[in-house]
């Protein structure tokens, strides 16, 4: 391990030669170091970087499944939009034809109305020409049968024949007043 | 642990400085100069594991999901090892062994780093009793990955023979048993204790050369003055080799174990 060198007996060293000693010393100062470290500091590093890769795959695990969820619900967003869409256009197609069936309706009632006021009138007018004729039949009878009782002086009390004469003479009116 | 320091106070050191510089008298005993198993280099070891010990549990007493600064900065030491040597290296399955190679890394990168920390000023790695028992560890860790992984002869199938024309293998296989057997972890140990070793020898040369050409003539005084600022630019150059040979080193590792998992040759 060591020689006495020639010169003044001090003792020199072969400094590739371990001395024992330090190995001793020194390894069991190593053992103690890698003891330690080993068990009690880089295995814990080891969890510490585990739980760190851990919780950033779980926020990118959780961000997608937001992303997914903010997703499905746009796409149900969108859905109902257009549904709401489709439907305020259907009410309206129905609105529409609603107010046409309505205006169809009106003027249907409106025409039905006018004929109705119309032919009331009509037939009012019929009505009160009948009566107007049979009333002018019997006064103009009556005036005719007067005037010729006074004319002829002589009295036409028998009705039938009376009536007879009148008919005759209003025809003879008629025929000439429609040529 | 000021056993330097003393020396240097006391006008012991002389110039050029020999390997017994290395070599610092005990603490406890005080003094002595064959005891080693409390010496400056030993307490720094302990030291270097009570600091590394109390500062990450004390950043990891209670985890946050949102780290805090301290919490942070012991995951991001963590992390780097994991995705940068372990991951890259290995693969999926080079999770599992990222605590080890983090506190591998820590602790070489600490124990590198009291190289130009003012007052302790010497790597207990330039001792080379330290890198060795570590390579040792890495080479018992890759060889018993690689038999649990795939048993026993495949194992040294794997790692021997390669796959060339039966004609060469007889050449190939001494080859590949001495780079991957015996010289692994020699190299592993070597390389980390000659860069911290030589990382010293540096700067003590040209601390000392200072003081040397001060005391043999006052007019070299401005030499002296340059030979220091050559230390602390040569400081800076150690500072880069520290991080370097400590990241080198896990690496290394990792790719044994990569290597001693790998399905092909």
């Amino acid at each position: 391990m060591y020689f006495l060198a020639a010169e003044g007996g001090e003792t020199t060293h072969n400094p590739i030669i371990p001395l024992w000693q330090e190995i001793v010393v020194g390894g069991i100062a190593f053992i103690v170091l890698c003891f330690v470290l080993m068990k009690f500091v880089f295995p814990r590093m080891e969890q510490t970087f585990q739980a760190r890769v851990d919780a950033i795959e779980g926020g990118i695990k959780r961000a997608e499944a937001a992303q997914a969820e903010a997703n499905q619900l746009l796409e149900q967003y969108r859905a109902q939009l257009a549904e709401a869409r489709t439907d305020a256009a259907k009410i309206r197609d129905d609105a529409r034809a609603d107010a046409e069936g309505i205006r169809q309706d009106i003027l249907a009632k409106a025409r039905e109305e006018s004929d109705r006021i119309i032919a009331a009138g009509k037939e009012q007018l019929a009505a009160e020409r009948a009566t107007i004729v049979r009333e002018l039949r019997t006064e103009v009878g009556t005036l005719a049968v007067d005037l010729a009782s006074k004319i002829v002086g002589e009295s036409l009390a028998d009705e039938a024949r009376r009536k007879g004469t009148v008919d005759r003479f209003l025809s003879g009116l008629e025929s000439t007043g429609a040529r | 642990m000021f056993g330097q320091a003393n020396v240097l106070a006391q006008g012991q050191a002389e110039f050029p400085p020999t390997v017994g510089d290395f070599y610092l008298p005990s603490i406890l005993p005080w003094g002595a100069e064959n005891s080693y198993f409390f010496t400056k280099i030993t307490a720094m070891v302990w030291i270097a594991v009570g600091v590394l010990i109390i500062f990450f549990l004390a950043s990891y007493r209670n985890p946050q999901l949102v780290p805090t600064k301290k919490q942070w900065f012991a995951e991001s030491i963590y992390g780097f090892v994991r995705n940068n040597i372990a991951v890259d290296m290995i693969g999926h399955q080079g999770v599992r062994f990222a605590p080890y190679f983090t506190t591998l890394f820590c602790f070489v990168l600490l124990t590198n780093a009291f190289a130009i920390i003012p007052f302790f000023q010497i790597s207990p790695n330039s001792h080379i009793a330290f890198p060795a028992f570590l390579a040792v560890i890495s080479y018992v860790l890759f060889n018993y990955i690689g038999i649990r992984h795939h048993g026993f002869v495949k194992y040294f199938k794997n790692s021997l023979i390669p796959p060339a024309p039966w004609y060469i293998l007889p050449l190939l296989i001494p080859i590949e048993f001495f780079s991957t057997f015996l010289v692994r972890p020699f190299s592993l140990a070597v390389r980390l204790f000659a860069n911290m070793f030589a990382g010293h020898m540096l700067l003590l040369v040209f601390t000392l050369g200072g003081f040397a050409m001060l005391s043999a003539n006052a007019w070299l005084a401005p030499v002296s003055v340059v030979s220091w600022v050559m230390t602390i630019a040569l400081t800076f150059l150690e500072f880069l080799v520290i991080c370097l040979q400590a990241y080198v080193f896990t690496v290394l590792t990792a790719s044994y174990v990569q290597g001693a998992l790998a399905e092909e040759h």
